[in-house]
């Protein structure tokens, strides 16, 4: 059955509070999810006191800030610090997002961060994208086609067809969608999720591709596909803007159109 | 202990080539039971009071007797669909599964075919 409750490893306790830093007069409290894989405790929350004043504007800002000052321990993937890499999504103030570009002036009180939902955790905000990345594998997000490009210049799109691949190709895998569904909590083994959903549906709608067939046979699948509740906490969550949840809703017409 | 790649799991059995069945059917029998479940309802509440010949009465009716029988077939075929998927949603011990998937189909089956007897009873039992 689902399990309703964490289990007893995994059941956070309260952790470290570190002090103010001294001569702090905006100080912002961040609780954040902490656990070490080798340390054989369960996971804790700690908490940190950063000085406004003295710090980036962004919830990322104010890690690497923790991470440099206050302590070196703590974990958490980041590279391009604007939004476009995809490696700090967590949970920050009980939603998906991006570190880097969640305001730290957004969140009223407390700030709480922890790694993004139902994932296995390889260390404190680091969870583990292993089982992800195969599904987005099992697609082939790639262009596939019989005939060869012609020798002498690119595949052809007209405007009107590259048009449909706004709101697509704009997805950076951070997997905020993916980890927000319930539906992708309690089947993630067979449940593709929104953002592979989303690539899928991508290489779909490519008028350049010729394997639509192929991929729609691929996801056509009670599992795979009809996993999806539109339940929509997806679109919700999405740090881009983008609406996994209607390119789900695409592939299900689409199923419906080659066989009504 | 089994040793895979995260991709061998992931492509597992592979596609099952279905689902999209289950998912057109249920949106169909949600909309035929819009307007039965409304007419049903208001009949319902129209016939409060009566005795149960003057329902009995109703029931005969070729019309009611004909949209009775489409709203129970349209209901239960929509009620063992819905729960399949809350079941596969939720259960995940594969024997459970099958037993409780068996379980809806079954009893979805037996009321079905109840409720449509009773209502050919009334309006042919005379």
């Amino acid at each position: 059955m689902v399990e309703f409750t964490l289990p007893a490893n995994s059941k956070i306790g309260k952790g470290k509070t570190w002090p103010k830093p001294e001569g702090a007069t905006r100080a912002k409290t961040f609780n954040v999810y902490r656990w070490n894989p080798d340390d054989g405790k369960n996971p804790q929350v700690d908490s940190y006191q950063v000085d406004l004043d003295e710090c980036g504007p962004m919830v990322l800002d104010a890690l690497i800030k923790i991470k440099n000052e206050t302590d070196q321990t703590l974990t958490f993937r980041r590279s391009c610090r604007e939004g476009i890499c995809g490696s700090c999504a967590m949970n920050i103030d009980g939603t998906n997002t991006l570190a880097c570009t969640k305001f730290i002036s957004d969140v009223k009180g407390d700030i709480n961060v922890y790694p993004l939902p139902h994932m296995k955790v390889v260390k404190d905000l680091v969870p583990d994208l292993n089982t992800v990345y195969a599904q987005l594998s099992s697609i082939e997000p790639w262009m596939k086609a019989q005939t060869p490009p012609p020798p002498d210049q690119e595949r052809l799109q007209s405007p009107e067809d590259r048009k449909k691949l706004d709101g697509l190709y704009e997805c950076i895998l951070c997997f905020c969608c993916s980890t927000s569904c319930p539906s992708y909590w309690w089947n993630g083994d067979r449940y593709l999720g929104p953002a592979v959903l989303l690539q899928a549906y991508r290489w779909i709608a490519d008028s350049r591709d010729e394997y639509t067939g192929e991929r729609l046979d691929n996801l056509e699948d009670p599992f795979r596909l009809y996993r999806c509740h539109t339940i929509m906490n997806c679109s919700k969550t999405c740090p881009k803007g983008l609406n996994p949840g209607k390119a789900i809703a695409e592939i299900k017409k689409l199923m419906i159109q080659r066989q009504v | 202990m089994r040793l895979q790649t995260h991709l061998a799991r992931v492509r597992g059995l592979g596609s099952a080539k279905d689902g999209t069945h289950h998912w057109w059917a249920q949106r169909v029998t949600s909309i035929a039971l819009i307007p039965l479940t409304v007419w049903f309802a208001i009949s319902a509440a129209t016939m409060a009071g009566l005795d149960a010949g003057a329902v009995a009465a109703w029931v005969a009716a070729p019309w009611n007797t004909v949209l009775l029988l489409l709203l129970i077939a349209a209901t239960f075929h929509h009620l063992h669909l819905g729960v399949q998927v809350v079941i596969e949603d939720y259960v995940h011990g594969e024997a459970a599964k099958f037993a409780g998937i068996l379980a809806v189909k079954f009893g979805s089956a037996i009321l079905a075919v109840a409720c449509g007897y009773a209502v050919l009873k009334v309006a042919f039992g005379g």
